[in-house]
């Protein structure tokens, strides 16, 4: 799927990064812990997270993820958003929570 | 004489928002260097965890990175509290992290096993009251 059809199922906000909407993904991960993303994440293009600090950005660009999407209709300050736009990765915001936004995502067929 | 690139940081153990500056530096430096994306991105896990841990640890320090064409060796040098037990540190899951800093996310214990997991070698030289320097090599 693309980050557009990430965008439809999940009745995502687009924060940032709109011109990217059609890059295609084939899997995801979801974790408050960016321990863990760096430590068990291989190649998984999108994050879903309920952390806004600026270093799951950073932690998304080491681990060069395309998309991160924020559960629970949190937001990010303005200044992880820039973050975000420089680095080029497309910041979503979902009001669904991390288990039901995975759950949707992994039905519709994207991978762990 | 062997060309080497050496580029040196400071990191700055006040202001977690800015943390893996460094580590984001070197890689592009190394993307655009031309070097496999695959021993780009095992550079940036292994030296993105190292600056996490000199800042929620160690109140910063100097990060230091030289570049060769067949590896890079990185210096991670801060004056904290050092490391009172370096094998429990190096299990995974061993964490001296606060609630507070699980709290942004880190301190899962899993820091030090995956920068030796990322890295072809690893040394931690530390000393207690001192502060620790750890060698990571990482071979292209």
């Amino acid at each position: 799927m693309t980050i557009r059809d990430v965008v439809r199922l999940l009745d995502a906000e687009i924060l940032c990064g709109a011109e990217h909407l059609d890059t295609e993904i084939h899997t995801a991960c979801g974790s408050d812990m960016m321990s863990d993303v760096l430590a068990y994440v291989k190649d998984q293009s999108v994050l879903l997270t309920g952390l806004l600090n600026p270093q799951v950005v950073r932690t998304a660009e080491m681990m060069d993820m395309l998309c991160i999407v924020f559960v629970r209709g949190k937001r990010p300050e303005q200044a992880v958003i820039e973050l975000a736009e420089a680095k080029g990765i497309v910041l979503l915001s979902t009001e669904k929570r991390l288990f039901v936004a995975c759950g949707i995502l992994y039905t519709n067929g994207l991978g762990g | 004489m062997v060309d080497c690139i050496r580029l040196e940081y400071d990191v700055d153990g006040e202001n977690f928002a800015s943390a893996g500056h460094a580590s984001e530096s070197v890689k592009r430096t190394l993307k655009q260097m031309g070097v496999s994306p695959a021993s780009v991105r095992r550079v940036a896990i292994a030296m993105y965890e190292g600056e996490i841990n000199m800042v929620i640890h160690a109140h910063g320090g100097k990060a230091t990175a030289e570049i060769y064409p067949d590896r890079i060796d990185i210096y991670l040098k801060d004056t904290g509290p050092g490391i009172a037990d370096v094998g429990l540190a190096m299990r995974a899951g061993y964490s001296t992290a606060t609630e507070n800093i699980r709290s942004l996310g880190f301190g899962a214990g899993m820091g030090l096993p995956n920068m030796k997991k990322y890295s072809d070698d690893m040394k931690i030289d530390t000393a207690v009251g001192v502060g620790t320097t750890v060698f990571l090599r990482i071979c292209f």
